[in-house]
């Protein structure tokens, strides 16, 4: 096998201009898919960090039926204590699960007591908030970045339309379960800058202070949301919470919770949908570049060693050796532009993060990039280069190990 | 025993719509350790001889047997490893391998065909480069050598694997004639030393008479067989 690498090599050698020329061909391509998949893996990263980190949580457990429902806020679907202490049981003990946070949503009347407009309303316990939802407190523009009892934190445009400051008294009216409306003072403590997608405009109280309200004698919940110790194994904990929550049924048999994922919750997710898309094609593209360029490198080669194809036929090398020589040759030029691409890419990446990229996403402006190259994409570029690579040059060196030696001897 | 018996030899090659006969019943027996050449102007079938005997070609019709092998039942890949196995080829254009020096010519034979281990492959290439006065010359490539020593290099990697039987269609063509005897006396002295079978064709009649059987073809057939004896031929 050494000899096959040694001739392999030096024949790629041997043209020495073309072999550069198609490995830099690999080459950028590899830089462009390397480049063009940190960014956008970035991007997509910190646009879901922002979505799930500020707001969301990683996945949320609701009662059957109230997702379908969620822009209305229906007091009528939360889940009963009771049931609650079933799912906080349950997360408590699930290893994967780092922080859960029950919230008691409803929509209300906020007033300066000189205007009045609606607000979205999330009832929780701070702690658990904020342990879930780490970068709840940076949301938070002015005042304090904790929330007691009687305080309330407002989004920066209620705070603005209705020109309220930070200390500043309020009420909230709600309408509870059975109809009835009731208040509530507070005081606000924070103005959070908003965020991106569903909720990124609620307000936050304290989930006693929320009960009171719609007076109820103890907190009903209408989600629970969820951060993971790994986010990369989501769809794991998702499956695995489904499982656990799905022997709670009705009288009727049917479960009483359903578990999201973010993905499921928020429009962004075809955003990120729409990355992936993206750099398949990409990644596509690539596999095109190295395909054509490999393949065409190799016919030439064949084309013009046919006379020594001929002769090492006729001295008894084995067609299946000479089609080996071949492959060889098309495998080293795809290690070569893999190795050259990914030390380059890598260079580029870090090259971006240096100038560091600045962007504007939704509301949130100034957001640095920070591209990083993740190891399994540089190993899976390099396999996709190499495979390719060796698929390319199959062809060529299949026409070269079925050539009969005499033919080829005559070759001119 | 014959090393090569060829019983009614024909081939017939399609060009176009016409058929070509390249031999009509040719029929030879040759001896191991015979220093052969099939002399003939163009088109007599020299080269279309050599092929089948060097099992690059197939006959039309009839049998030949060469080192007890009927090598018209051979398919594709066992046409190749007897050819590796059995027989060593010296070119008229040398084709030498050129990414590879002096000595990775001849090693490649027993590098890439025999898998003879690197031990085993020093020694007899070792031999081989003094005994065709290379040695100094081992490093070189093709591209940086002259037609002669190309051609003793040929002769090296064709003996290399201790083959009963060399085929060399040419093997003088390109070279002057002092080059050229040169050459051919290097073949005789080798076998010689090694007892293996040569068998050249040429048409330069003074190369022709180094050899010492010679079949000469016209048309396809077989005219005569000459035999030399004492410096004579009959």
């Amino acid at each position: 096998m050494n000899n096959l690498f040694k001739i392999a090599l030096r024949n790629l050698m041997r043209y020495k201009r073309r072999t550069l020329l198609t490995a830099s061909l690999i080459t950028i391509g590899v830089v462009f898919v390397l480049v063009f998949t940190s960014v956008t893996g970035s991007f997509k990263a910190m646009m879901i960090g922002q979505i799930t980190d500020s707001m969301m949580g990683h996945l949320q457990v609701h009662r059957k039926g109230y997702v379908a429902s969620i822009d209305n806020l229906p007091l009528n679907l939360n889940i009963k204590p009771k049931a609650y202490q079933k799912i906080a049981d349950v997360l408590g003990a699930a290893p994967e699960i780092a922080a859960f946070s029950p919230r008691l949503k409803f929509g209300g009347m906020f007033s300066n007591f000189t205007e009045t407009t609606n607000i979205r309303l999330n009832g929780v316990y701070p702690e658990k908030e904020f342990q879930t939802i780490p970068l709840l407190t940076s949301r938070v523009s002015e005042g304090r970045k904790t929330l007691s009892r009687g305080e309330i934190m407002i989004p920066v445009l209620l705070a603005r339309g209705l020109q309220v400051k930070v200390g500043d008294a309020v009420v909230v009216v709600a309408t509870n379960v059975d109809g009835s409306v009731n208040g509530k003072q507070f005081v606000v403590s924070g103005i959070l800058e908003s965020a991106t997608g569903p909720g990124g405009r609620d307000g936050y109280i304290h989930i006693e202070d929320a009960a009171e309200v719609l007076r109820m004698p103890e907190a009903e919940i209408s989600e629970v949301a969820i951060r993971l110790k790994d986010f990369s194994r989501l769809s794991t904990a998702v499956n695995h919470l489904e499982g656990q929550l799905a022997g709670e049924v009705n009288k009727e048999g049917r479960s009483i919770f359903e578990v999201h994922s973010w993905e499921k919750l928020s429009p962004f997710f075809n955003i990120a949908r729409m990355i992936d898309v993206m750099t398949f094609f990409i990644k596509i593209m690539l596999i095109a570049i190295v395909l054509i360029s490999i393949m065409n490198v190799m016919i030439m080669a064949v084309y013009e060693r046919i006379r020594e194809i001929g002769t090492i036929a006729a001295i008894g090398t084995l067609p299946g050796k000479i089609l080996s020589m071949f492959v060889i040759e098309g495998f080293c030029l795809g290690v070569l532009g893999a190795i050259i691409g990914n030390l380059i890419g890598v260079a580029v990446v870090l090259m971006v993060n240096l100038i560091g990229i600045r962007f504007d996403f939704a509301q949130q402006t100034g957001l640095l990039l920070s591209a990083s190259v993740n190891p399994a994409d540089l190993l899976f570029i390099s396999v996709i280069v190499i495979v390719v690579a060796v698929l390319a040059s199959l062809q060529p060196a299949f026409k070269a190990s079925r050539m009969e030696p005499i033919e080829a001897l005559r070759h001119v | 025993m014959a090393l090569i018996v060829a019983d009614n030899i024909h081939k017939d090659y399609q060009v176009g719509d016409v058929v070509v006969h390249a031999l009509h019943g040719v029929g030879f027996e040759i001896e191991p350790a015979s220093f052969v050449s099939f002399v003939g102007p163009s088109g007599s079938g020299k080269t279309t001889l050599l092929n089948l005997v060097g099992c690059l070609d197939k006959p039309s019709a009839g049998t030949l047997r060469v080192a007890n092998t009927d090598i018209a039942r051979l398919d594709r890949k066992e046409s190749a490893a007897f050819r590796g196995r059995h027989l060593g080829f010296i070119f008229q254009d040398f084709n030498l391998i050129p990414v590879l020096t002096v000595y990775e010519n001849i090693e490649y034979p027993l590098m890439m065909v025999q898998n003879v281990p690197p031990a085993e492959r020093n020694g007899r290439i070792e031999r081989l480069l003094g005994a065709v006065g290379m040695a100094d010359q081992k490093d070189k490539y093709p591209d940086q050598i002259s037609g002669g020593q190309k051609q003793r290099v040929a002769i090296a990697r064709a003996l290399v694997t201790n083959p009963e039987l060399v085929l060399a269609d040419e093997p003088t063509a390109n070279l002057d004639s002092h080059t050229a005897y040169a050459v051919i006396n290097l073949m005789k002295r080798m076998r010689d030393e090694l007892s293996t079978t040569f068998i050249f064709s040429t048409h330069d009649q003074k190369i022709v008479g180094e050899a010492e059987v010679i079949f000469r073809l016209e048309d396809g057939v077989i005219v005569a067989k000459e035999t030399k004896r004492g410096g004579n031929y009959e």
